[in-house]
């Protein structure tokens, strides 16, 4: 597919609010991004027509129940079936903050056996409330995600995030077993350490949110459903970054460019 | 007993009589009374003439409408009255002093002042910026967590009501000692922590839910603040100028869009407008309305489309005093007469009587005008949102505003007679307070005197609430609250609004309340020096100002005569130092059981930078640098944080040197453009030795200072001075050998001096006035008490 060709579907209801800054990165990298309201794509049953998706973060139906549960559910609902060939034709989503938060709930991710009726996982409250702060994330994919496959194992990256609730966990009693599912499929992708790529250990404030086992962003199986709950679209330009003024050179990009980097090349390979 | 007056009128909704023509003056004020309008018997005396003139008597409809109308809230009787002043007579406040600054001051930059929901200034490109700081003291008292939410929401829509999109928001906080002792709580005030708890709480769920960064505030702490929290809430928008429509005519359709209406926020305005007591808890919880921030944003989503396109003549939003105001004002400010239908406002439930719906507060509502040929349009934009809008009347060509609830008219009133109330006269004095300079030895251990400083509340690191705002969403924050990993304060924020422009907008504030307890013009003066210096740090200039008043009731002469004061001081020092004002808000009656808040004037500033890749943060950058410090140190203690460690509050107070501050502003400017600047750090509560400290530990190095170059008055004979005075107009700049040169040529004629290097050491060292070493602390742990401080306090 050619560049300019690429068409991703940024989607929005009440409550989402990061749609505009993460249309500016595709388009930033020569792709088209369009933001389009949920009713819409119902009334035009169109998703199809689209490379990728995109869940930005927010706040959807204001959080009022679990985090991204209620617009989960209504997306189920109404466009479940359209969402279901779309991920089977392996047309990459991306879920970012509260979009990872809606990928949990609506079962699309860690989708271990494929998409699952219940959420395996939930993004619970902070053990230190919200927070908006700068973390460090260590790439652990192997090869699979198609939004990181540009980013070498091991690298540190630097991105923001802001959330009251994302503290990634599994039912305790599967916490073994699911993570070494992770591992075996190679569905961790990033880990919260510090400036120097060691881990967090669930240590504060490098691990902001008492995630389990510093998991900050996972995808699944097939790598082509990606979330995470740091935000890429704040990091992508130099001058969001949070020290700019103390360095004499600053690369023109931020870290947070290279998820979107990966997606579209991805795309532009994949024909 | 007024229920006499009181008539039913048979009607299957609600609707009373009040047969006032032949009451005499006690019962007038009881009336008042009775429907909660607080107006007075002037005011009172006037609704009477003119309904004796109409020959009927009025419904509650019509008198609520006009109480609302009238209250000092939506009206600013104080600022817009006559006051005698110490035998002078004062014809408005807001003319003579406020907007008059701006009309000396003329800038060609702006583009709407005083005008609107919000001021708004030119920025480029075709593009202006909007900004509003309201107060929302009240509500926050007796609610602060829905206090504090909706006073967001309230200045989110200030922002709405002049077509711009909200991107950015701030918050300058005032609360009592957390520390307070519960004993000497009196019944009816709420604790300190609670309250903080609550209104950091509120104000963050409202701006993260909104997706609008909170990017510059303060929080101060005051005794008087216990019974008296203060809460300012700011929003910062962009608009395309010149989709900016204010041309509705008669014959337009008034659309209400957002929220349903209900019983939260009855009488939210005379409840502002009058002092906190005991039973305001009880009485006045329903004045607080209730925050949904989704659907704001819902309603942001669709405003900015209607805008885009051009569908509608007129906004404004519902905010104090509901429809009555918003349907009023915007009748009048068109030269209109208004028909409304109240029956036709979406309800979150029945029965409520006409005048509650027409006075209700309830939140995320704005009022729009539209021509009839595009209301279908406007109402599928809205509908495709998820948010409802209802045609509730249009604009009428006769200037007489009716409203009718199923085809019964329930009240018709002129609209000159509704925007007239009676000139409010009132009394003000004012009379310098004796106060004495205290006399102490300096101390001996001055290291250990910072870190108290460091770990004071007013002083200490506010990380604990800036982290719970999201400073980073919508990806514009160039320069953020919190700098770099040792998270030091900046001192502006700066954001890049615009894809394919470098330039930027930058946001400070200045806050100095306990100077006022002093004098009221020089707390006044410093606030502006505060709010422009902090600006200019960051490279900030063409600076815009915002007032807000917080002050205690103005019916007492000395509390007017105070309030007097300070706007003879906005005056001075912005026409002399060429920053006009573009909006205000006042808050006045802010009295408790524990007396008058301490007079708190909130000035922010709003600058531009013409290419963010200039702007400065505070950070020590390296080591070997050289520190400058920029302006001059006088003995002016009083008010300081120094003094108040000591418990003494002192005599003389900070003033501004409005001339040299200019010189020296422009100067600091210029560096800056230079590139020479490369940490920039003003000085304010405690200092040059906690201005200091803080680039020192925010950076990660040390310095050494000598304070024997200083540049000082005579008399300021003592190291403990140089070290903690609060005079105006100072920074700290950190410099590379090489720029040295070109600095010092740019500085020349202002007081300025190199005072030290930075040092990799990470210690902090100021030489004293003797030649030896009279400070000394290591600079890691001057930051750890600096972030725990605060911090421990409200960690659960």
């Amino acid at each position: 597919m050619k560049r300019a060709d690429i068409k991703i579907c940024l989607l929005r209801v009440g409550g989402t609010n990061c749609d505009a800054e993460t249309k500016r990165s595709f388009e930033a990298l020569g792709a088209k991004a369009d933001i389009v309201h949920v009713n819409e794509l119902v009334k035009q049953r169109n998703l199809i027509e689209y490379s990728a998706l995109v869940f930005p973060g927010g706040f959807s139906y204001g959080d009022y129940v679990r985090a991204g549960a209620i617009w989960a559910k209504w997306i189920l609902a109404k466009l479940g079936k359209d969402l279901e060939a779309f991920v089977d034709d392996g047309r990459p989503i991306l879920g970012i903050c509260n979009g990872f938060q809606v990928l949990v709930e609506a079962g699309l991710l860690p989708a271990f056996e494929g998409v699952s009726q219940q959420p395996e996982a939930a993004l619970a409250n902070n053990v230190r409330g919200y927070s908006c702060r700068w973390v460090y994330l260590k790439h652990e994919n192997m090869d699979k995600c198609v939004f990181t496959w540009k980013v070498p194992k091991g690298m540190v990256l630097r991105m923001p995030i802001a959330h009251g609730e994302g503290r990634f966990i599994f039912p305790k009693e599967k916490e073994k077993e699911f993570l070494k599912k992770l591992y075996d499929n190679d569905q961790l992708v990033f880990r919260y350490c510090n400036g120097d790529g060691e881990y967090a250990e669930g240590g504060f404030p490098e691990n902001p949110n008492g995630s389990f086992h510093d998991i900050a962003g996972i995808c699944n199986p097939e790598g082509t459903v990606f979330g995470l709950m740091p935000h890429p679209e704040r990091a992508f330009y130099w001058w969001q970054q949070p020290d700019w003024t103390s360095k004499k050179r600053m690369q023109e990009y931020g870290d947070g460019k290279l998820v979107f980097e990966s997606l579209i090349d991805y795309l532009e390979r994949k024909g | 007993m007024t229920q006499r007056f009181f008539i039913r009128r048979k009607t299957r909704f609600p609707l009373y009589e009040i047969n006032l023509l032949g009451a005499e003056d006690m019962q007038l004020l009881e009336v008042s009374r009775e429907l909660g309008i607080g107006l007075n018997l002037r005011e009172m005396e006037k609704v009477q003439n003119y309904f004796r003139r109409k020959k009927r008597t009025p419904t509650d409809v019509e008198l609520q409408t006009i109480g609302q109308t009238w209250s000092e809230h939506c009206f600013h009787k104080t600022f817009k009255g006559k006051i005698q002043f110490n035998g002078k007579k004062i014809d408005s406040l807001f003319k003579t002093y406020i907007a008059k600054a701006t009309e000396k001051v003329d800038p060609k930059w702006c583009f709407s002042v005083f005008e609107d929901n919000a001021g708004i200034v030119s920025f480029g490109k075709g593009y202006g910026v909007a900004i509003k700081v309201e107060t929302h003291n009240h509500p926050s008292a007796v609610e602060p967590f829905g206090g504090a939410a909706t006073g967001t929401g309230g200045v989110i829509r200030d922002i709405l009501g002049v077509w711009a999109d909200p991107i950015a928001c701030t918050d300058v906080l005032g609360f009592g000692p957390l520390n307070f002792d519960y004993k000497k709580l009196p019944a009816g005030v709420n604790h300190p922590k609670y309250v903080y708890m609550g209104v950091v709480a509120g104000i963050g769920n409202y701006g993260n839910n909104m997706g609008i960064p909170t990017v510059n505030g303060a929080v101060c702490f005051d005794e008087s603040y216990v019974g008296n929290v203060v809460v300012y809430c700011g929003c910062v928008g962009l608009l395309p100028l010149g989709k900016f429509r204010k041309n509705a005519q008669a014959g337009d359709v008034i659309v209400v869009a957002g929220g349903r209406t209900g019983l939260d926020g009855i009488h939210g305005v005379t409840f502002a407008s009058a002092e906190l007591t005991e039973k305001s808890e009880a009485v006045s919880r329903p004045a607080v309305q209730i925050a949904n921030p989704i659907e704001e944003e819902k309603l942001k989503r669709a405003i900015v489309e209607i805008r885009d396109l051009e569908l509608a003549s007129a906004i404004t939003d519902l905010g104090g005093g509901g429809l009555s105001s918003a349907v009023g004002e915007t009748a009048k400010k068109f030269g209109c007469g208004a028909e409304v239908e109240l029956d036709k406002v979406p309800l979150k439930y029945g029965e409520m009587a006409p005048w509650e719906i027409y006075v209700s507060e309830s939140q995320e509502r704005m009022l729009l005008t539209v021509p009839r040929g595009n209301l279908e349009k406007v109402l599928k934009i809205f509908e495709r949102e998820d948010v409802e809008a209802t045609p509730i009347g249009q604009l009428t060509a006769d200037n007489v505003l009716i409203l009718r609830y199923e085809r019964v008219k329930v009240a018709e009133l002129d609209i000159s007679f509704l925007f007239k109330p009676p000139r409010t006269v009132r009394i003000a004095k004012y009379e310098s307070p004796e106060f004495e300079e205290p006399d102490f030895p300096e101390p001996s251990n001055l290291a250990e005197v910072l870190k108290l400083l460091l770990s004071s509340p007013n002083i200490a690191s506010k990380e604990s609430v800036v982290r719970i705002y999201d400073h980073e969403v919508k990806g514009n924050t160039v320069i953020k609250p919190l700098q770099g990993i040792y998270a030091g304060p900046n001192d502006a924020a700066v954001l890049k609004p615009l894809s394919d422009s470098w330039k930027g907008i930058v946001l400070s504030c200045g806050i100095n309340p306990s100077y006022g307890k002093i004098d009221p013009y020089w707390m006044a003066a410093s606030a502006i020096d505060e709010a422009i210096r902090n600006n200019v740090a960051v490279g900030g200039r063409r600076i815009a100002l915002l007032d807000n008043f917080t002050w205690g009731n103005p019916e007492k002469p000395e509390r007017l005569g105070s309030l007097v004061r300070a706007c003879e001081a906005c005056y001075d020092v912005a026409t002399a130092l060429g920053t006009p004002f573009i909006s205000g808000k006042d808050s006045l009656y802010n009295e408790s059981p524990l007396g008058p808040v301490t007079p708190t004037l909130l000035i922010s500033a709003l600058g531009v930078i013409p290419d963010i890749r200039l702007a400065v943060s505070m950070e020590t950058k390296t080591s070997g640098d050289i520190i400058y410090v920029v302006g001059e140190t006088f003995k002016e203690l009083g008010g300081s944080e120094y003094y108040r460690l000591r418990g003494i509050l002192g005599k003389t107070v900070p003033k501004v040197q409005v001339v040299q501050a200019k010189r020296i502003f422009k100067a600091v400017t210029a560096a800056i453009d230079a590139g020479l600047v490369k940490a920039c750090h003003d000085l304010s509560e405690g200092g040059l030795a906690v201005a200091a400290a803080e680039m020192c530990f925010a950076g990660g190095y040390g310095m050494k200072l000598d304070l024997r170059k200083v540049p000082q008055e005579a008399s300021l004979d003592r190291d403990d001075f140089i070290l903690f005075s609060e005079s105006n107009s100072r920074f700290l700049v950190e410099l590379s050998e090489q720029g040295n040169a070109e600095f010092e040529n740019l500085m020349k004629g202002k007081p300025f001096a190199a005072l030290g290097k930075t040092t990799r050491d990470r210690r902090l060292r100021f030489i004293g006035l003797k030649g030896k070493v009279v400070l000394e602390a290591s600079v890691d742990e001057l930051g750890s008490m600096w972030r725990k401080a605060l911090s421990s306090e409200v960690q659960p």
